[in-house]
């Protein structure tokens, strides 16, 4: 029965998804008030149903309705609640459910935020219905999760264990709401094309923040996850489906500096609106490239080669659709904005300069391997060493240049009081990139570097404290986003320049080195888990040859999928990370025991915080600014 | 009879430990380099891991065949090349700079340069540009 109401549910939604497209693309005549109300309607009604339907696989999955194909592969009775909630969306088919909840829930949030530009909100909800529809099509033809199966198995195949841990919980609805969030941004610009709004940015800039910040802290707990469950002791290794995450994240922050200039006077209008419609087409690429089995991987559950072709359509028709209309009526729409060289314009303008490059680097690094093995039959590998040589420094090109924009003033800046302004932060900086020369070993320039990079930009946001200049909560904002930045990069530097690593064979009683510590294996024990068996390692870590912590790394086995994981143990000093993972046994009493001492780790997490932090207060700033004129008419009324 | 049992038993183990065990090389400098190498080279049935990380069959033996190799005198290089006859270019993380690598090698600059030329080209103009409304 639960099969049943979900299926009827998505057709349903599916109904509603085209209503809602048609009523959303009428509604932006002027006069066709009727349909902006049917519009809004409808796309309340298919939120409801694809919640429906949603709840109705949940169900499924926590009662073990084997019966459906979906839960009887990916679920076990002997799967913890927790997993059989989150493993809804462990698979192809939940996750592209999960997709369409999000979009689903962003179009209901545009309804609720309307207040002006009727019609540009009415073409928006519009082009979300029509990306619904395109979904929904795609999950009943091609990703069905309610088919039946027949005769109903006893038991369910189970879930990759790397995918049982709270990660799941949390890293894949966080990051579709920043990839699927781009959706509203991609929408607006697009219903601005249609209508011609050239006050575009002030009703898209919201949902532009909830996506960046959603896609900031989405991408740090994929980066976190994969640093405790992998066991190497990583934070990015450019695979893939992390660059597909990446791309989008660069755009969408081009977009958020882009459109404060856009907002502000009118420049680069037509920009604006290209990156907005950028970003949700490396949201859809993205998309393609994790679940049509292009790339083989830990995120791609299954590979089907007419699924990827249905998105490979669907892509070719969203960009192809948005930017022909970009090109026809963009040009109308620019007014050609005057500026100074030296002005907040020109920076902004450079932002977007080194982000473009950095995006167009990860884009080639990721697809190029395919393209050429496609074309040429020649394979080969892009692993970090090409992103550190050049995704490297264009980015670090662009955060030696981030003081600068925040202290000039729009239209013409004066060059020679923000120099002066700036003056202390590049003692502070120097100071800052000398002393971890000089006391840090091995010695490293690109360290001292990154160190003196890092002080200029907290430096920076420091000053402006100082001198009272975060009166407005977006100054406040950006002070806070850029300063996560630097966090992020400490971290960044800290882990890849001074990190120890030790891997030995140890029998109880014996003792390995890494950094400052001492490891001494006491044992290693059995311990049954809900749905595993697990070997459990007893390590007492040792400083200057006092006792100052024990450790537990695990290896477990998981018997329903008959997969291994490891759990390793991680000791924090927030400035340091000792990280331990037990490897294979070796014989009776030796166990093979792989350690890292990782200094500065956990800022890499905590500069992503910031970050976002810095993008909630500019949401907050937004929401609670005083609202334009025409709502005030109406407002009383209530 | 119990007894025999246990040898066999322990002579299958000790059988299981000789195959993948991490030998490092006594000379520090040349532990050294065997780790340098091995991060630079992917092992070919995982993925997207480099043969330092993996727990895979080959990567063990490629560990090993490295290893031997620098005992045997051979230069980084060498070994490099030896496994790109053996394996071809997909076995080295960082790709090489030829023919068929050149777009994939410049393509980043080349747009920094392109996009820092229409921005000159936008601030020429927008500097040119009447002062409208502030």
């Amino acid at each position: 029965m639960t099969g049943e109401i979900g299926q009827l549910a998505l057709c349903l939604a599916l109904a509603l998804a085209l209503l809602t497209s048609g009523a959303g693309f009428s509604g932006a005549r002027a006069s066709a008030a009727m349909a902006r109300g049917v519009a809004s309607a409808s796309a309340l009604g298919m939120l409801v149903f694809i919640v429906t339907a949603f709840s109705a696989l949940t169900y499924a999955s926590i009662v073990s309705d084997f019966s459906i194909l979906n839960v009887a592969q990916n679920s076990s009775t002997l799967k913890p609640l927790i997993y059989k909630i989150t493993g809804v969306w462990g698979n192809h088919e939940g996750s592209m459910l999960l997709w369409v909840l999000v979009l689903s829930i962003y179009t209901a949030a545009i309804v609720f935020a309307r207040r002006t530009h009727e019609r540009m909100t009415s073409a928006a909800l519009g082009v979300q219905g029509l990306l619904a529809a395109a979904f929904l099509v795609f999950i009943l033809l091609t990703s069905n999760p309610f088919v039946r199966l027949d005769p109903m198995p006893f038991e369910g195949a189970g879930l990759n264990p790397l995918l049982q841990d709270f990660g799941l919980a949390v890293h894949p609805p966080i990051l579709y709401s920043g990839y699927v969030g781009l959706s509203a941004s991609f929408a607006f610009a697009a219903a601005a094309l249609i209508t011609k709004e050239r006050d575009w940015v002030r009703a898209a800039r919201p949902f532009m923040l909830a996506a960046w910040i959603a896609l900031t802290l989405g991408i740090a707990l994929g980066s976190w996850w994969a640093y405790y469950e992998l066991g190497w002791g990583g934070f990015w290794f450019w695979d893939p489906v992390e660059n597909a995450s990446l791309m989008p994240w660069l755009i969408a922050t081009a977009l958020l500096h882009s459109t404060l200039a856009t907002e502000r006077t009118g420049a680069f209008r037509s920009w604006s609106l290209l990156l907005a419609i950028a970003g949700f087409s490396l949201s859809l690429i993205g998309t393609f490239l994790v679940r049509s089995g292009v790339l083989s991987s830990v995120h791609s559950f299954a590979s089907d080669p007419t699924r990827g072709l249905y998105i490979l359509g669907l892509i070719f028709g969203a960009i192809g659709g948005a930017l022909a209309l970009f090109a026809w009526r963009a040009p109308s729409l620019e007014d050609g904005a005057a500026f100074a060289p030296v002005s907040r314009e020109t920076t902004l303008l450079l932002n977007n300069v080194f982000l473009a490059a950095a995006t167009a680097t990860v884009f080639i690094g990721t697809l190029y391997p395919l393209a050429l093995d496609a074309m040429t039959g020649t394979k080969i590998s892009v692993g970090p060493p090409y992103f550190a040589l050049t995704f490297a420094p264009i980015t670090v090109a662009l955060l030696v240049l981030v003081p600068f924009g925040p202290r000039l003033a729009w239209k013409r800046g004066d060059a020679r009081s923000t120099a002066r302004l700036l003056l202390p932060a590049v003692g502070i900086a120097v100071v800052a990139g000398v002393a971890i020369l000089a006391m840090t070993a091995p010695r490293s320039l690109a360290g001292a570097g990154a160190f003196a990079v890092a002080a200029w930009l907290l430096a920076a946001s420091g000053i402006d404290a100082s001198k009272r200049k975060l009166r407005t909560a977006s100054a406040f904002a950006s002070a806070l986003a850029h300063a996560g930045l630097a966090v992020t990069l400490i971290g960044v530097a800290g882990i890849s320049l001074w990190r120890s690593e030790a891997l030995e064979v140890l029998a109880p009683g014996e003792t390995m080195y890494v950094g400052s510590y001492a490891l001494r294996l006491d044992g290693v024990e059995g311990k049954t888990g809900p749905n595993y068996q697990a070997a459990r390692a007893n390590i007492t870590v040792l400083r200057d040859g006092t006792t100052i912590a024990t450790m537990h790394p695990e290896k477990r086995f998981f018997p329903a999928e008959g997969q291994e994981t490891v759990e390793t143990a991680i000791r924090t000093t927030i400035f340091t990370d000792l990280y331990v993972a037990l490897g294979d046994r070796r014989d009776q009493t030796r166990w093979v025991v792989r350690a890292y001492e990782n200094p500065l780790a956990p800022f890499i997490w905590l500069g992503a915080l910031v970050m976002a932090a810095g993008g909630f207060a500019a949401l907050w700033a937004r929401l609670t600014r005083p609202r334009a004129v025409p709502d005030a008419i109406t407002a009383p009324a209530e | 009879m119990k007894h025999a049992l246990a040898a066999l038993l322990l002579l299958f183990a000790t059988a299981v430990v000789a195959a993948p065990a991490p030998g490092t090389l006594s000379d520090p400098a040349f532990e050294a380099r065997a780790r340098a190498l091995q991060k630079e080279l992917r092992c070919m049935v995982c993925q997207g891991e480099s043969i330092d990380e993996s727990n895979a069959q080959l990567a063990a033996d490629l560990r090993a065949l490295i290893r031997e190799r620098i005992k045997a005198g051979d230069s980084d290089e060498q070994i490099k090349q030896f496994l790109v006859s053996r394996y071809g270019d997909f076995i080295l993380m960082k790709p090489p700079f030829d023919a068929s690598t050149y777009a994939l090698w410049l393509t980043p600059f080349a747009v920094l340069i392109l996009a820092a030329g229409i921005a000159i080209w936008v601030v020429v103009r927008a500097s040119r540009a009447p002062q409208g409304e502030a």
